[in-house]
């Protein structure tokens, strides 16, 4: 009893007082679980990483098949969320405006990619999206664009598995603002386009930023849906992760070290300016 | 401008929010629409803005038929309870977007400029224009969203709870400031507020509203001495209300003469409605009505005594001279010296207001016998 | 409705009827294009070849291996993680405390790995030239190819999941309900019990249930770390890689079908706990 007295004196510090009981256990167990299952195995790479040396990292992370592979996944990933960025707004826009008829179960769609195993998205979107597939063949016929077993597969399973990103993060936003804005902006004079572009727009902007970084973030690190719908041919379609496989299958632990190290350098600065966004657009709206 | 509201009929779901409601504010007028949550005085604001469309009826500006036109080109200057600024705009784009807004006779931005600067000067918020919203307290904020609508001149300003989300003090600051503004820019203006010291304080004319229906429009003075309806009375300031029976030009309480002269008011129940200051206590021991004390509090200067009389127990509350002690249980008396009479009329109620003198002698037969309970 | 004298109904503020109309034919193009159709042909193709194929799919051996695996998986994977949810909920909605911000960062970091990264990082844990591999291949401890690699691979992943529900959700109630029943005498456990926990239940559900899809849909992590020993380490996506990659596209599809029925009851209830609990759901829409 006295020893968890002054352990309550010297956590003050740091905390503010409550009268809930149970911090030190359920905080203790999330950093002890926290530390054993996520930062320790990522810090085994990271370690590994350093003892590769600068010469070799260099070599491997300017390897002309790894910057293509890298090349296409960031690349894809930026076309996919500039995608998603614009149908995601638009979808969330009519989702919470407007009321229609199977309204709700679409809403719920949109959540399938997060419940749909990416093996299973990748097959499907293979099957349908092939130069003899159903919509591959439409495509092809209509437009001479081919998609399956190319980068625009590749983009196209990215904007698959990233498309709820934007969605959901803007359709809250989008549910806050209130009526009266818009309101006041029509009595104002500002027509519809006028009211949209310069009043809810911008109010969204930082969650459709979010979104566009989350949905970025995700196409980056795409695995599973992107290797049955692309050829895998190193320097036309091979995405980064997949590089990263083949190199762990010939036993080359620096090369796959390596570009693993590369990618998630680049995702977590994408996650610090997450943070760092959605800290400034609570401070630019006074949210909080 | 005048802004004439015609017949105007609204129904949400199964209920009217505004039942055949007609209002016309003449040109330059500040008037106060005034009622409980509910009343439809916000639907008819709204449905004035332009922002509801009603059922039935019609809206004029001048003696223009503003139901066709669009909310854009309406020209009103709309001020919502929680400011509704643009929270991602500095304060002095939130006061310019109307004008940018324009299609025909959009100004030079460095006239915008100019006007913003001299509108954040008639709301005293000269300096601030690089604010945003959020950095701002309420007051300011309610401060931008006036001049914001001010800014587009509009034809008629109208104001929903504009000072309903502010603190007592701010609020009280807020109202004179309106004021005069009002009195210097002169725009026609429709407000809408539940605080009936707002409305009786700041508006040329007074609309009161129950129920979907307009009860009474008149001046304050004329709302506070001659409420047309026991509804506008007792909504208006203190009341204390006794049911009496009508007879004879003479109203009775409990079968006992209260010697009140009633005029010309019909035959039957009717209600008597008191103002603190309609009662007075007897200290001259003259007849008045027993009644036992069950409270006293002060209230500035006076004290407010309750006091209940009659078989019923009705409350009365009246002010007393704060050196005055008075107990609880203390038994006392008190005679009726102002007040109105609400019968059953022709349409609606038939009212009379009670005379000082008419009121001032009371004969009693048997008066201890009420305390005997 | 009185005798309104007839006038068109306009809006007062709103898109006029086409662009309305327009708007929501484009939404529902691109839904059905991109979400629909794929989730369609799953199911067309796991009957292209009859039922009789579909059935033998699911019953080959292989099949109900990887289906006890991947159960397995689930089954470890989640309740971990579900502890480890409510503890991290519990601390960070519940207290305030310096770093908590970072520690929330810290928890989303898995989310901002590939997966064929998350893969990686425990073969180079665990790996034949790690520490950690030989010493528990001396033990006869086999991690790397084998059940326990996969295990931990998957609790990387589906890692954030139901604490990312959870914490918005406790957030947003507050702690004023388990103040109360702390004043009146209710120990922690009564407490998170008969307070907490119902009223966060359905946003916990959820959590649970897209936990568990991922769980069992992981494909990258697990790849790199089963080394693919059919029967033993193949987990359903693995099983339908390797029928969809022998050509056996019907076979793949029809084992494929089963995922996307756990979609599908995922979303299901999701979507009627939203309609019934609007209130305690509408708190989180991120995941």
């Amino acid at each position: 009893m006295a020893s968890a007295a002054l352990d309550g004196a010297r956590i003050i510090r740091w905390r503010r007082r409550s009268v809930l009981p149970g911090f030190g256990l359920s905080l203790g167990y999330t950093i002890a679980y926290l530390s054993l299952v996520v930062l320790i195995p990522l810090a085994g790479l990271g370690i590994r990483s350093a003892t590769l040396g600068w010469d070799a990292f260099w070599a491997i992370a300017f390897d002309p098949r790894v910057v293509s592979a890298l090349q296409l996944s960031f690349g894809a990933a930026l076309i996919a969320a500039i995608v998603n960025t614009v149908f995601g707004v638009l979808v969330a826009w009519v989702l919470v405006r407007y009321r229609f008829p199977g309204r709700r179960w679409l809403d719920a769609a949109v959540d399938l990619p997060f419940a749909l195993p990416t093996a299973v998205a990748g097959i499907a979107l293979a099957t349908l999206y092939a130069p003899n597939g159903p919509f591959g063949a439409l495509l092809m016929s209509w437009f001479g664009v081919k998609v399956g077993f190319t980068s625009i597969g590749v983009t196209l399973a990215l904007i698959f598995v990233g498309l709820p990103f934007v969605v959901r993060t803007v359709q809250p936003v989008l549910e806050e603002i209130d009526r009266e804005t818009e309101e006041v902006s029509a009595t104002l004079g500002a027509g519809r386009l006028r009211t949209a572009t310069r009043v809810i727009l911008p109010a969204m902007f930082p969650a459709i930023l979010t979104g566009f970084a989350l949905s970025f973030a995700r196409g980056v690190g795409e695995y599973g849906s992107v290797i049955f719908i692309a050829s895998n041919l190193p320097y036309k379609s091979e995405i980064a992760p997949l590089l990263i496989v083949i190199k762990l299958e010939e036993h080359n632990y620096a090369g796959a070290t390596a570009i693993a190290t590369i990618m998630l350098v680049i995702s977590f600065a994408m996650l610090f300016v997450i943070n760092m966004l959605q800290a400034w657009s609570r401070k630019w709206f006074g949210h909080e | 401008m005048q802004v004439r509201a015609e017949n105007i009929s609204k129904r949400y779901a199964n209920m009217a929010a505004l039942d055949d409601v007609s209002l016309t504010v003449g040109s330059g007028e500040l008037v106060a629409l005034l009622g409980p949550s509910g009343s439809g005085k916000t639907t008819l604001l709204r449905t004035i803005a332009g922002l509801e469309h009603p059922d039935a009826g019609a809206v004029y500006f001048n003696d223009r038929d503003a139901s066709e036109s669009r909310i854009q080109d309406r020209g009103v200057g709309f001020v919502f309870q929680h400011y509704a600024l643009f929270k991602h705009m500095r304060v002095m784009d939130n006061i310019a977007f109307g004008l940018r807004a324009r299609k025909t006779n959009k100004p030079s931005e460095s006239e915008i400029k100019r006007r913003v600067m001299e509108l954040l000067d008639l709301v005293q918020l000269s300096g601030l224009d690089h604010r945003f919203p959020s950095q701002l307290s309420g007051g300011q904020r309610q401060r931008v969203a006036l001049a914001r609508a001010l800014a587009i001149e509009p034809s008629v300003l109208l104001l929903d709870e504009p000072f309903g989300a502010l603190d007592a003090r701010v609020r009280k600051d807020l109202r004179r400031w309106l004021r005069e503004i009002h009195e210097r820019t002169g725009h026609t203006t429709l407000f809408v507020t539940h605080d009936q010291e707002e409305a009786l304080e700041l508006a040329d004319r007074v609309v009161v509203m129950n129920k979907g229906k307009i009860e009474q429009s008149a001046t304050p003075d004329e709302i506070y001495d001659t409420p047309a309806t026991p509804f506008v009375f007792s909504f208006i300031g203190e009341s204390s209300v006794i049911p009496v029976q009508v007879g004879n030009g003479r109203a009775t309480l409990d079968e006992r003469m209260l010697d009140l002269e009633v005029g010309n008011l019909p035959d039957g129940p009717a209600q008597l409605y008191l103002r603190p200051e309609d009662v007075a206590m007897v200290t001259d021991g003259g007849p008045g009505i027993p009644g036992l004390v069950v409270s006293t509090r002060r209230i500035g200067g006076m004290r407010r005594v309750t006091i209940e009389c009659g078989l019923a127990r009705h409350r009365i509350e009246f002010d007393a001279s704060a050196e005055v002690t008075i107990a609880n249980s203390q038994r006392l008396q008190v005679r009726v010296i102002g007040g109105r009479v609400y019968g059953a009329g022709s349409e609606g109620y038939a009212t009379e207001k009670l005379a000082a003198s008419a009121t001032s002698d009371f004969k009693w037969a048997k008066a201890e016998g009420w305390l005997d309970r | 409705m009185n005798s309104a004298k007839p006038r068109k109904m306009r809006q007062a503020i709103g898109e006029g009827r086409w662009t309305r109309l327009t708007l929501i034919t484009i939404a529902l193009v691109f839904l059905g294009l991109m979400l629909i159709a794929p989730l369609l042909v799953v199911f067309v193709e796991a009957f292209s070849r009859g039922v009789g194929v579909y059935i033998d799919a699911l019953a080959m051996p292989d099949t109900m291996a990887a289906l006890r695996l991947t159960l397995l998986v689930a089954a470890i994977a989640v309740p971990v993680n579900l502890v480890f949810g409510v503890a991290a909920a519990w601390a960070i909605a519940k207290f305030e405390f310096k770093g908590k911000a970072f520690l929330l960062t810290l928890i989303d970091l898995p989310f901002a790995v590939s997966p064929v990264v998350s893969g990686l990082i425990f073969v180079l844990l665990f790996g034949a030239n790690s520490v950690l591999g030989p010493w528990l291949d001396g033990a006869g401890i086999k991690v790397l190819f084998a059940v326990p690699g996969i295990v931990l691979a998957t609790i990387f992943i589906t890692f954030p999941f139901i604490a990312r529900e959870l914490i918005p959700l406790m957030q947003q109630q507050g702690s004023s309900e388990e103040e109360a029943a702390v004043s009146l005498g209710a120990g922690g456990w009564r407490t998170f019990f008969q307070v907490t926990l119902p009223n966060v239940k359905w946003g916990l559900l959820y959590g649970v249930l897209l936990c568990n899809a991922r769980a069992m849909g992981e494909f990258g992590a697990v790849t790199v770390v089963s080394g693919n020993i059919r029967g033993v380490t193949t987990t359903l996506p693995l099983h339908i890689e390797i029928l969809y990659n022998d050509n056996k596209a019907a076979a793949a599809f029809a084992v494929a079908s089963l995922l996307a029925l756990l979609a599908l009851v995922t979303l299901a209830v999701k979507t009627l706990l939203e309609a019934r609990f609007a209130n305690s759901l509408a708190a989180q829409r991120r995941h």
